[in-house]
């Protein structure tokens, strides 16, 4: 197993929107006076929420924001899975793979969607509209199988389902 | 049908506003503790009603609460652990989106009970929908006098804040969570010193789960007593299971602890039963790190009495023969599921989610899928399933925080009641790719 | 003061005393060994779990045993409280578990490995370690990379036990390296290319208990049991000067920080005689120091004879 992460290139710190400033500094306020850095989650969700994912640039940029050393927000983004580090697709299909889901059809619905957009997990289509991932238990065994994208849970899912729901996507990223 | 105490309102349209929830009854338990009760006499309805931590540790939350430390001058925090994350379990979530206000209205009743003036609500990441849920709730609580300065005319203030975790299994334990909600990697502390002392940014802290929290609303408007009349043993008032697996009716099922397995699994009024017609093969009744029971232990203890939903009937026979309420993660197996396959899948989730802070959890963890996965895919040997039983021996209790015990638990308890199947897969590699063991026979002595 | 029992020696210490340090007043052979604990960097402890011991009562007040082997380096001892090192079975088995746990990933390089007969995972590999691995699987690699000019990092011998993340945070001014991604796959790095700069960084390669972190202007320059350690000083006016100089006939192989035998740098007139980054890599001209004399090096490891030290050897010869 090569666990290598190939050191990152340094870049200067980028600049979020006018509407992101404004709500990371409104998350930020939600915390007292000098724990600003508890925001961190927060305001790197809401970076990827502009930039799609976190790039060295920004999480620096987050450094500055937040009043601490970039290496902080280093540690803080590569140990939370929900960012995505490197640049991904459009939409991110993230497909719990966890025991419940598996007993009711995860492994044939990760699959099917690999056959259908014909990418494995992990890539992304060529069309750059979809990124296809695993992920743990996303809390919605009951309902399973399922998988999330953009915060949006899609349950109970079923060939029909998935092909209904790639079609949505797609039509929506036309406009 | 059982008495809901948490979520008979759920359905009604609308209770996630402020309004419809007034109307139905919601906010009593905040008027009445702030009125009528002193902070000590609220913690003292909670010790009286027995109620039992629900994350899935289980530890009363009365005594919990009167751990608090209360230095002079010094701010103490409650914090809600909405993390939830461990595989089996969503009803926390469930709780959450269908009625938002209950959890504030316990946050705010049980914030007073402590003494915490600046409470939070840690969400995972994933649920981003339902803390935009909560944030609206909040302000409506703000806006009709619930939150902000001086509560209900009481001279109680209380600051509300909800925040999200960013991905990571391990910020359900408490102290990992308190250094997440300080910004940090989820690297659980070493204890002492309990976060009763020092928590949250150094200060006195509570960290409950979602539904104890709510379970105080009920406890404050009816007593401790009444709650504590519902149940049986120490396993008193009404519990959220979630169900999932191949059930015909998988969900959220609110129940009085002391229902039958039987029941749940097979009542009209739960599970009704194993999808497809199949048949039972296995259970893991708690949330995936608690000992999987064969189908024989399930409905039934070893020594033949019915296992019921409760923390003392599910541990029955410890170890050798029971399992544990956990969270109340109830995941079923049928007849065609391979319980290699499955103890692989769970190893693969703990060792995704070790923060590789010690030793022990770090390699163990991480060893243990490996060797899994060799089982799993045909390349094992008999060898293979003694080491994996040395190595989560290894793991269990040598490590900084219960991850690496919900790690070694299922895997140990899979090989002591699946052996037959684990040496099949060892005996027979290519017919366990293509085919299933199907059930496992009843041990002679069982 | 209370008095705690460890391996039968009853021991006084001032309360608050953690059960790690008490064994280490008492010193000798029930002295856990620690792989990440530093006395002298606060908040570091807990995590190798190699300090793992029974608590068979756990004070006069309470004397029930604790259920769980604790980490003596993070857990404080109490009055009347009876602790099992070398003496428990149970202990023994499980530091064993541990170092195989840390010795699965690790690429056991030793031949070509500049701390080879000074680390500290070697000797408990020794002492514990069973001669045969019975990990089958591919081991985590990592390519080495260089931290600053004078650092180089390999992290497939780390045991991430965060030392030299405290060195960071409490010895230098601005931390640029931390500890990324988790579980298995958790490393040290700075995850941009990115030079550690400070006058003081050089003590990560100190406090680091294996050969994760080497010092550039010695790297391959010789196996440390060819050199004679001299205790040196200089009159420096960033550090207090007071090192250990490593000699081969007359030149300076390499120069590090005065440690003590559980390998902390030692402290000095009331201070850790951390050495700075101009004593550590710079001075390597003999001139430039005052030799006081040879150092005394009581590990049994390698460095201290040669050869390990069996057993049964319990007066390891000195180097002089």
């Amino acid at each position: 197993m090569k666990a290598d992460h190939p050191q990152a290139v340094n870049e200067a710190p980028i600049d979020f929107s006018a509407a992101t400033m404004a709500e990371m500094n409104r998350v930020i306020g939600l915390f007292p006076e000098g724990k600003e850095k508890s925001a961190i989650l927060s305001v790197l969700h809401l970076v990827q929420d502009e930039l799609g994912w976190v790039s060295v640039g920004a999480m620096n940029r987050v450094a500055q924001i937040l009043n601490i050393e970039p290496i902080e927000v280093y540690e803080v983004a590569t140990f939370y899975t929900m960012f995505h580090l490197d640049p991904v697709g459009k939409n991110v299909l993230e497909v719990c793979r966890t025991g419940p889901c598996q007993l009711v059809g995860s492994d044939d619905l990760i699959a099917y969607i690999e056959e259908k957009l014909e990418i494995k997990v992990g890539q992304t289509t060529k069309d750059g509209l979809f990124t296809l991932k695993t992920v743990e238990c996303l809390g919605a065994c009951g309902y399973a199988p399922m998988l999330m994208c953009k915060y949006q849970f899609y349950e109970r899912l079923t060939k029909e389902k998935v092909n209904e729901m790639l079609d949505a996507m797609r039509e929506a990223s036309k406009s | 049908m059982a008495r809901k105490l948490l979520i008979e309102h759920a359905a009604v349209p609308g209770i996630t506003t402020y309004e419809v929830y007034r109307k139905h009854g919601g906010y009593a338990s905040v008027e009445k503790a702030l009125k009528t009760m002193s902070p000590e006499e609220v913690v003292e309805e909670v010790k009286k009603s027995g109620l039992r931590g629900r994350g899935g540790a289980g530890f009363p939350t009365g005594m919990k609460w009167s751990f608090l430390a209360k230095p002079e001058g010094v701010e103490r925090h409650l914090v809600c652990n909405a993390d939830e994350s461990e595989p089996g379990t969503f009803k926390d979530r469930y709780l959450m989106e269908k009625l938002p206000h209950l959890l504030i209205e316990g946050m705010i009743t049980s914030s007073y009970a402590l003494g915490a003036r600046r409470s939070y609500i840690y969400i995972r990441g994933e649920f981003m929908y339902i803390l935009r849920i909560l944030e609206k709730a909040i302000a409506e609580a703000y806006a009709n006098g619930m939150l902000g300065k001086n509560i209900l005319g009481s001279g109680y203030d209380l600051d509300l804040v909800v925040t999200p975790g960013g991905g990571a299994y391990i910020c359900g334990e408490e102290t990992a969570l308190i250094e997440s909600l300080e910004g940090k990697r989820g690297n659980p502390r070493m204890k002492p010193p309990f976060p009763a002392v020092k928590g949250l940014w150094g200060n006195p802290t509570v960290v409950n789960n979602v539904e104890s929290i709510a379970a105080v609303v009920p406890i404050v408007n009816e007593g401790g007593e009444a709650y504590a009349a519902i149940g049986i043993e120490r396993s008193t008032g009404t519990k959220l299971i979630s169900a999932s697996g191949n059930l015909v009716r998988p969900g959220v099922y609110e129940i009085e602890l002391g229902l039958s397995v039987e029941e749940f699994i097979y009542g009209d009024d739960y599970c009704r039963g194993i999808a497809n017609g199949k048949k039972l093969k296995a259970c893991v009744p708690g949330g995936s790190s608690v000992p999987i029971l064969p189908h024989y232990l399930v409905t039934k203890t070893a020594a033949g009495t019915d296992r019921l939903m409760t923390y003392e009937s599910l541990a029955d026979g410890g170890f050798a023969s029971g399992s544990m309420l956990g969270s109340g993660g109830f995941i079923v197996f049928d007849e065609d599921q391979c319980i290699v396959r499955n103890t692989w899948n769970f190893a693969r989730f703990y060792a995704h989610e070790s923060c590789g802070q010690c030793s022990p959890c770090r390699e163990g963890t991480g060893w243990m899928e490996k060797v899994l996965y060799r089982l799993e895919h045909g390349n094992g040997t008999l060898e293979d399933i003694s080491l994996l039983e040395e190595i989560n021996k290894k793991i269990e209790g040598n490590t900084i925080c219960p991850l690496g015990d919900a790690a070694a638990w299922p895997v140990a308890a899979a090989i002591r009641h699946f052996r037959d199947e684990f040496e099949w897969h060892v005996k027979s590699p290519q017919e366990a790719q293509t085919r299933n063991y199907g059930l496992i026979q009843v041990p002679l002595e069982a | 003061m209370i008095k705690v029992t460890i391996d039968d020696v009853e021991i006084e210490v001032a309360p608050g005393t953690t059960i790690l340090n008490a064994a280490r007043q008492a010193g000798g052979e029930l002295v856990p060994p620690a792989m990440c604990y530093y006395s002298k960097l606060p908040g570091t402890g807990g995590k190798c779990r190699t300090c793992l011991v029974e608590v068979a009562a756990g004070s006069t007040a309470d004397p029930r045993p604790m259920p769980k082997l604790v980490a003596s380096c993070s857990t404080p001892a109490m009055d009347g409280m009876i602790v099992k090192n070398k003496t428990s079975e149970r202990v023994q088995t499980n530091r064993g578990g541990v170092v195989e746990f840390l010795l699965v990933n690790h690429p056991l390089d030793c031949p070509i490995c500049d701390q080879a007969g000074e680390c500290h995972l070697q000797d408990l590999g020794y002492e514990h370690g069973s001669a045969k691995t019975r990990y089958r699987e591919e081991r985590r690699t990592f390519s080495p990379i260089d931290i600053g000019k004078k650092i180089k990092l390999h992290m497939n011998r780390c045991i991430l036990c965060y030392r030299c993340v405290a060195v960071a945070n409490q010895l230098t001014d601005k931390r640029v390296h931390g500890v990324l991604h988790r579980g298995e796959h958790a490393e040290i790095s700075t995850y941009i290319e990115n030079a550690i700069d400070n006058d003081f960084s050089g003590n990560m390669i100190d406090v680091c208990p294996v050969g994760a972190l080497t010092d550039q202007t010695f790297r391959f320059k010789s196996r440390v049991w060819f050199l004679k350690p001299y205790e040196a000083e200089c009159a420096c006016d960033k550090c207090s000067g007071k090192a250990v100089v490593w000699m081969f006939g007359n030149e300076i192989f390499r120069v590090t920080a005065r440690k003590d035998k559980y390998g902390e740098v030692e402290t000095i007139e009331d201070k850790t005689a951390w050495i700075c980054n101009d004593c550590r890599y710079d001075k390597k001209d003999p001139s430039k120091w005052n030799l006081i004399g040879p150092r005394k090096i009581d590990r049994h490891s390698v460095i201290s004879q040669g050869k390990y030290a069996t057993k049964n050897d319990n007066n390891p010869k000195l180097i002089r």
